[in-house]
Order: structure tokens, then C-alpha cells, then sequence
């Protein structure tokens, strides 16, 4: 079936005014009268529950986290891309367009990421508005900085806070319209399974994590903002509770699956410690700014940094790419740090981690300047390694960050199944193959406070609806789908906990499928996938009931989505014989080592249809035309 | 090293609980303290027995997902920081640890460590907020904010609602939380116009759902992850004053909530019984 991504007619710049103006409008005195569900509450999730709240619909948000304010949006650090050309370098909605597509190496929906850029401009306003914290200038006025990808300063920021400060913009919007009755919330609450009738998603089956008690809900239409899957590698920088269940549950009930092979691998966290090691932690991009990226020249050098002097040293990304230098994009930094790693010139324990360093900068700048830019990352740092960026260089390694594949949407972030819609991470659709750095607050924020708002209204108005109730044997099914599998699962009898298999899933996952790719190791991982899968239905235990706060039964639940998952990543990233952006093929490289496309083959996006759990899954092909922007093989040097 | 935990166990909100202990050899300096009790946990799967409930999620201090009193001290012995950032290392061998979740009447312990904060959610709901509808701001850069102002504002808005304030306060009092919002929003312009009935709103929902007075005893900063500082109370206790003695009209009630965990679970322990 060939995929109508249903982008409107006309010249680029006029898309989406066109498409708002062609779309109907519910009347204000029967809004209140549909209802529609929010799956989750972060950015997107967050800012559509709430634009939606005040545009007077019916809006039940639900979030699996104790509070809407936890979603893990917060823990984004950088800073938010707008197009406001504050500083006078040259920037525009034009622009910020083109070095979105060529950040994600030309592998998303230009109409898309065009209406992304546009509406950058007003998330500043809107933001703003609400009274978030942004940094300013002595005069007043907002202050920028540079982010990877872009050589003009365009990124708004709060401190090394901006996610948690959008967030909670966003979150007060919320509760504003929960205490004004539009939005009714459930918190600790977990959708387990999507209600379709007559192919119309039309409500979710959850658990209230605190009872146990499955319920259902029904609605006009669904909106999933659950984020990303960078879990199923386990150790990522992404929150322990970030899953793929809502997406996955989706899926199995017909929604395409796009472009799963998509996953960011952030250059700079904080490498691991130990085999216990729960989770990586970030080090913002927007250090790059000040830091400067080494390794030793030589291999094997186990002097420490001080100790190297500076014509031992390899500034490789200043040496590489001169123009971009350390602010060269996220996914060719990584795999450059690889890259020194595997020559044995990594440092750090097992020789795996580069150097971020900022004598140069502090020297030039001060303590002071640089404790105001970077305060709360250099201690939070020094709390996990115990080491002071301000005189020891930090030592940074790759990690996995974020997933740019997810649930395929139109240009009304719609799905192909009607009525559910799919917002920011959970979806796929505006930043190709690779993410810039500051992108994903700005997509969240467009899709939650004015793309969603709209569509869903539009999709509403359209009409033909049916009135059901929650007697309706779909929904008995899904109820009964849910019940069954919790008793599956609590059923195992085995001996091991779900994080124990979790952690076998990701050592498999970062091996096979992770910074780079080849036919072997994603073959080898579709051999593992499926007999741990079945090791997992053998081993797991789950301790307690279902009838109560459960964490293992939880995490068993999204691990065995998971394990679901991973297969379609690996034959995703298998049936993409090409390298671009965050997937890397490791027989598709430039010979200095860059990924290189294959437009002429792969120009498309690949969107999977669940066929059932002993079928292959079927590929559906969008093509992907770009008439504005001129395909290149991406160079920052 | 070997770390003895006298952890505090309780099924569920209408059970009694009580403290039991648990030995975890093999702990190196390099865990994080949850990573330590993920390995209590694993172990305590493996031999089938119910593992420590304990929230947790970003584990890099943002979200205040988690957090639990280590020997009294609410987050543990690390200052400003969140107990997901204490590492193993500030800890030595053979330490005898007492974990217990936050102690308050608003906060109803869900199981073990597990405490329900959605009294939080509410007082934002009070009026947390600056009314502005999506698409109806203006250029961002028509608002003008002198940098110490939004500097101070900054400070006041990186509160991450984890409780330990209300933990640490002998009084239970939420003044530190809802004080930062309150003077995060009163150092700017845009939180001009609603400052007076936000804070009489918000103080006076931190009342109704339980939260004690505040003394100025100063607990709540020593232990604030996120150094929030006293002076916020202070700001809160200014603007209720101002807008007590001038002519603000008094807030309406708020109707519609979201309901408390423990309510969710008291309640369907109620159905059960009835």
C-alpha cells in the first residue's frame, strides 16, 4: 500500500496556513461534548492536553510517573532552536529548515520540518508568555547560544535546565485547565492496550499502577506523546520508566512503525562505571561550545591529561571537520570518539572515553563566566565520577539518547489508523535519520501547543464518529488482551528479575545494533532476539500480584514490548543497506569514513505493519521528495 | 564494602509497616545509592521475596521522581543534592543505614518508600500558573526582563517538587515549594497581574490538604536538592500579607482535582470490604 502522507498542495512557506484554513472547525459550544485522550505529559503530551483543555474539549491525560511535571522531557538540558534571528547572525525560518534536513542527512519529510521551523517563533513566545525562565541579556532581552549542526547562535535556554523549565511551563498550563475542569488527570496510571472499532482508534485499556485495577477509556480521538524507545538498548540516558509500550500497543493494533532503525547516539554522557550501572547520564552538546574534544596522540597513552602536552594531544573533531570543529552534529561526533576508542587511544577505564576539556576556556573566560554557562552540569559531573571539570578534564563516551524513528504520522500527525495521533518523540517525523541538538523541545512544543490542537479538532469535525459505550466487545477484548498477558507474566515461575533479561537485551542491542551496523551483527541479532524472547516467556519472575503497586510487573511488561521491538529495529536497520545519519552501516562509508547515502534506493520511509507475533512484519514505502532542498552529501568540514 | 539497611516495609496505605533488615556486601564506591538498592532488589527477586518499592526515574537529579530519609536526613548525608546522586563513596564500611519514606500527613505512604505527593499537583493547580491561552502571546521580546530578576527567578523555578522540605520540616509545611513558585513568578512581569490571588490561592490550598505552618526553622533549604533558599518563604509570606490587607478578591474553590493515590487505593479497599 503506498502511503499518502496527505501534505498540502502549494509553495512551502504557505503549507500550513493553507492546510489550517481547508480544515473544519468543531463549534465552540460542542467541544466540551468530544472527548479526547492524552497519552502522557511531557512536551508534547503536556502542551496538546492543555491547548486542548482550553480549547474547551473533554481532555483525560494520563502518565504512568506520580505527577504530570515528571515526564521525562525534564531532564533535557541544552536549550530549545527558534528561527528569531536575535542575534543578527544571519538566521531564518529558511534556514533553520534547511540545517534541520541536513542534520537528519536528508531522511525527513521536508513539509514537515518546514512547519517545524515556522512555528519555532512562536513556542519562544509562547514560552515566554508563561513565564519561563529563559536567560537574558543585561538589557532584557533573551539570550542565545550555539548549539551542534548550525553555525548561527539560535539556541533559548534556562541555565542547563531547559527541558525542566519548558516542562514546567507547560505543566502549569496544565494544571490550570485541571483545576478549570477540562482536563481530568490520571497520574500512576499505565496504557497497556489501544481500543479500536470499526478502524477508528477510539480509547485505551490502562492499569492504575497504584490498585492494579485495568480500565477503559473511551474517546473521539487519542493522542500518544509517550517518548522515545532508546530503552530497549537498556543503559541510555532516558528516564528507567521511559517505554515503548503505548507505541508498541499501537502498532500491534495496526499503526505503522517508521524508520525503527533511527537512534541517536549522544557523544557526550558520562561513561559507565560498572556492571550494576542503572543508567547513563547526559552531558549537555551545549558544552561543546567551551570544551574542546582530545585524545592522546599515541596509543595506549596512560599519562594522565595534564601530563600529555599539547602537541601530543589529537583535537580530532578541530583536525576532522575545521569548519564546525567541536559543534560538528551529534551523530558524527560519536562516531568519531568511537572511532579514536577503537584505535586503543581511548581513555579512561577499558580505554573507553575521549577527553572534554575546559582549561582553554576557563582561562579565557574565568570560573565565574563559566559556572553561570555550565554550573550545575560540572556538578552534577563531579557528584557521579567525583572529579572536578574545572581542573581535570571530563571524560566523556557515547550514548544512546534518542530514537527519530516511531510511530508513522501524516502531515496531521495522524497515523494510518484514524484517530490516533502521535506527538514528538513517539513519533517519526521531523528529524530524518539524526536529531540536532535544542530540536527535540522545539518539536515537542510545536506538536503539543499547535499542530495537535488543530488536526485533532479538524479530525473531529470530519465526522463519522460512532457513539459507542464501554460494553462494546472491542473494548471486552482489549480488557481481556491485558488481563490475560499480566497473568502470563506473573505466571513465568522463573528464576530471573525482568531487569536481569533487560540488560541482556541491551548488551545484545549496543553490540549488534548499536553506533555501528553490518549485515553480521544485525543478522546475529535477529538469530538472539527471538530465543531470548523466548528465554524471557521461560525465566522471568515476577514477585507479588497484580493488585498492587508492582514494579516488576511493570517492568516486565514493557521489556516483553521490548523484546518486540528490537527485532523490527535490527530487520529495519538490515533491510536499510545504506548508512545515514544515526544508522551507520558499517559496509556504507565515504573513504574518509562518513556515512554515504544511497538516495537513489533508499530516498524513502520505511514503514512497518505488524502482521501478527509469527509474522514478518510487511514494509510500506513513503518516498520522500525534496523540491526545496538540493540532496548533498552532508559535509561540516 | 558492606552496607547494613534497616529499610521500612509497608504493603499498602492501610498497612502498619514496619523496619527490616537487609545486609548488601559487595557495594563499591561507584554506585549510585538506588543502584545499590537495585542490587538488594535483584537479590530479593531471585529468592522470591517481595523487593524494596522505592520511585525513581531520570536518576540524574531532574525529575524528583525519588528521594526517601537515609537516617534521618531527607535525599541523605549529600548536601543539594538528590539521593539518585549519592554515590556509594560517601559511605564506608560496615554504615548501618535507616531508610524510611517521607514523613507527612499530606504525603500518605503508598508502599514502602513509595510516599503519594499529589497534594503538590494541587496547590499548583491553586494557582501555579500565569493564565496566558496558546497563541495568544506576544513577541517574546516585547516582554523585557532586567537579567538579576530573571536570574532570581531562575533560582526560585528550579524547585523539582521532590518533598524533601516537607520531609526534613519538623512542621510538615510545603512553605519552601510553594513559596518558589510564588516568588518565581512574582520577579517577573508576566506574573504581575494574577501575584496577589496566587498567592492566597496557593497558600491556602497547602493548608487545606494538611501541609503544617512554617517557623522558619530552616530545614527545608539545608536539605533542598535543588538550593532553593528561605528567602522564597519570605516573598510567599509578603505577597499573602499584601494581598490579604489590600482588596483582592479571594479565590473561588477549586473543583476539580486530581484525586490522591492512597484516596485510590482506600477506596477500592472500601468497595472490597462493602
Amino acid at each position: 500500500m503506498a502511503l499518502d502522507a496527505r501534505i498540502p498542495e502549494g509553495p512551502i512557506e504557505r503549507k500550513w496556513q493553507r492546510r489550517k484554513y481547508e480544515m473544519k472547525l468543531v463549534n465552540p459550544a460542542n467541544k466540551r461534548k468530544h472527548r479526547i485522550i492524552v497519552v502522557g505529559t511531557g512536551l508534547a503530551g503536556g502542551a496538546a492536553a492543555a491547548s486542548l483543555g482550553e480549547l474547551g474539549y473533554e481532555v483525560l491525560n494520563f502518565c504512568i510517573q506520580d505527577s504530570a511535571r515528571r515526564a521525562h522531557s525534564i531532564a533535557a538540558q541544552g536549550g530549545i532552536n527558534a528561527a528569531k534571528n536575535y542575534q543578527n547572525d544571519g538566521d531564518s525560518v529558511l534556514r533553520l529548515f534547511y540545517d534541520t534536513v541536513k542534520g537528519g542527512d536528508f531522511r525527513a519529510r521536508e513539509a514537515n520540518v518546514y512547519r517545524l521551523a515556522e512555528l519555532s517563533v512562536n513556542i519562544i513566545d509562547q514560552c515566554a508568555a508563561q513565564g519561563v525562565p529563559f536567560a537574558r541579556e543585561y538589557g532584557g532581552t533573551l539570550a542565545n547560544r550555539s548549539f551542534g549542526g548550525a553555525l548561527v547562535s539560535r539556541t533559548f535556554y534556562a541555565r542547563g535546565q531547559t527541558g525542566q523549565q519548558l516542562l514546567l511551563g507547560a505543566y502549569s498550563a496544565l494544571q490550570r485547565q485541571v483545576a478549570a475542569g477540562t482536563v481530568k488527570q490520571f497520574t500512576r496510571s499505565e496504557m497497556l492496550e489501544l481500543i479500536v472499532v470499526d478502524g477508528r482508534a477510539r480509547g485505551i485499556v490502562t492499569r492504575d499502577l497504584v490498585t492494579g485495577k485495568v480500565e477503559s477509556h473511551l474517546a473521539d480521538a487519542v493522542v500518544l506523546a509517550t517518548g522515545g524507545y532508546g530503552n530497549v538498548f537498556y543503559l541510555s540516558t532516558n528516564a528507567r520508566g521511559s517505554n515503548a509500550t503505548a507505541i508498541w500497543r499501537a502498532h500491534r493494533k495496526g499503526a505503522y512503525f517508521a524508520n525503527p532503525c533511527y537512534t541517536q547516539i549522544h557523544p557526550t554522557c558520562i561513561p559507565r562505571s560498572g556492571e550494576y550501572q542503572s543508567k547513563l547520564t547526559l552531558m549537555s552538546e551545549s558544552l561543546r561550545n567551551d570544551g574542546r574534544v582530545w585524545v592522546p596522540k599515541k596509543k595506549g597513552d596512560s599519562r594522565s591529561p595534564d601530563q600529555i602536552p599539547e602537541d601530543e594531544r589529537d583535537y580530532y573533531l578541530e583536525r576532522i571537520y575545521p569548519t564546525y570543529g567541536n559543534l560538528a552534529p551529534r551523530d558524527i561526533s560519536s562516531r568519531q570518539a568511537k572511532n579514536a576508542c577503537d584505535e586503543g587511544r581511548g581513555v579512561g577505564p577499558g580505554g573507553l572515553g575521549v577527553y572534554l576539556d575546559f582549561s582553554a576556556a576557563m582561562e579565557r573566560l574565568g570560573k565565574k563566566v563559566m559556572d553561570e554557562r555550565y554550573g550545575n552540569l560540572f556538578e552534577m559531573y563531579e557528584r557521579i565520577t567525583g572529579e572536578d571539570p574545572h581542573d581535570v578534564p571530563m571524560r566523556i563516551y557515547p550514548a544512546v539518547h534518542y530514537t527519530m524513528g516511531g510511530l508513522w504520522v501524516d502531515y496531521d500527525l495522524m497515523s494510518n489508523l484514524p484517530g490516533l495521533f502521535v506527538g514528538g518523540e513517539a513519533n517519526f517525523s521531523d528529524h530524518g535519520a539524526n536529531r540536532l541538538g535544542a530540536s527535540a523541545l522545539m518539536q515537542g512544543l510545536a506538536d503539543g501547543y499547535f499542530v495537535l490542537p488543530s488536526t485533532v479538532g479538524h479530525y473531529i469535525a470530519s465526522g463519522g464518529i460512532s457513539k459507542i459505550d464501554l460494553s462494546h466487545p472491542a473494548v471486552k477484548d482489549a480488557e481481556r488482551e491485558v488481563q490475560e498477558r499480566t497473568s502470563r507474566m506473573m505466571g513465568v515461575g522463573g528464576k530471573r528479575s525482568a531487569d536481569e533479561l533487560h540488560r541482556e537485551l541491551g548488551n545484545l542491542m549496543w553490540n549488534d545494533c548499536g553506533m555501528a551496523r553490518s549485515k553480521d551483527s544485525l543478522n546475529d541479532a535477529l538469530r538472539k532476539i527471538p530465543e531470548l524472547r523466548e528465554r524471557f516467556w521461560k525465566e522471568l519472575r515476577v514477585t507479588g500480584s497484580g493488585v498492587e503497586l508492582n514494579d516488576q510487573l511493570e517492568h516486565a511488561g514493557r521489556l516483553a514490548d521490548f523484546l518486540e521491538l528490537a527485532e523490527l529495529l535490527a530487520r529495519d536497520a538490515l533491510e536499510r543497506n545504506e548508512s545515514c545519519g544515526g544508522h551507520f552501516r558499517v559496509e556504507h562509508q565515504t573513504p574518509d569514513g562518513e556515512a554515504q547515502r544511497n538516495d537513489a534506493d533508499y530516498a524513502y520511509v520505511a514503514a512497518w505493519e505488524w502482521k501478527g507475533a509469527d509474522q514478518k512484519p510487511v514494509v510500506h514505502k513513503e518516498k520522500l521528495e525534496f523540491e526545496y532542498v538540493h540532496l548533498a552529501q552532508r559535509s561540516y568540514k | 564494602m558492606r552496607i547494613i539497611l534497616d529499610i521500612w516495609r509497608q504493603k499498602n496505605p492501610s498497612d502498619r509497616g514496619r523496619f527490616e533488615r537487609y545486609e548488601v556486601p559487595d557495594v563499591t564506591e561507584h554506585m549510585s545509592f538506588l543502584e545499590m538498592l537495585d542490587v538488594l532488589n535483584h537479590r530479593l527477586v531471585s529468592e522470591g521475596k517481595d523487593p524494596v518499592a522505592f520511585d525513581s526515574d531520570c536518576r540524574e537529579g531532574i525529575c524528583g521522581t525519588c528521594g526517601f530519609l537515609v537516617n534521618g536526613e531527607a535525599h541523605g548525608p549529600l548536601r543539594n543534592a538528590t539521593v539518585c546522586q549519592t554515590h556509594m563513596r560517601h559511605f564506608k564500611d560496615g554504615d548501618v543505614l535507616r531508610l524510611e519514606p517521607w514523613r507527612a500527613a499530606a504525603f500518605p505512604v503508598l508502599r514502602d518508600l513509595v510516599v503519594d505527593r499529589t497534594a503538590f499537583d494541587r496547590i499548583m493547580a491553586a494557582g501555579g500558573y500565569v493564565s496566558t491561552r496558546t497563541g495568544s502571546a506576544p513577541e517574546a521580546n516585547s516582554i523585557l526582563v532586567p537579567k538579576t530578576r530573571a536570574d532570581r527567578a531562575m533560582e526560585a523555578a528550579a524547585c523539582i517538587g521532590c518533598g524533601a522540605c516537607v520531609a526534613a520540616c519538623p512542621n510538615a509545611a510545603a512553605a519552601l515549594f510553594t513559596g518558589a513558585k510564588i516568588t518565581h513568578l512574582a520577579n517577573l512581569p508576566q506574573g504581575q497581574p494574577e501575584r496577589r490571588v496566587r498567592a492566597l490561592s496557593m497558600t491556602r490550598q497547602a493548608a487545606t490538604e494538611g501541609f503544617g505552618h512554617c517557623t522558619t526553622i530552616g530545614e527545608c533549604e539545608a536539605v533542598c536538592p535543588a538550593s532553593i533558599k528561605l528567602e522564597v518563604i519570605s516573598q510567599m509570606n509578603r505577597d499573602v500579607l499584601r494581598a490579604t490587607f489590600s482588596r483582592t478578591p479571594l479565590p473561588e474553590p477549586l473543583t476539580h482535582l486530581p484525586r490522591s493515590a492512597a484516596a485510590r487505593f482506600l477506596e477500592g479497599e472500601q468497595s472490597k470490604q462493602g
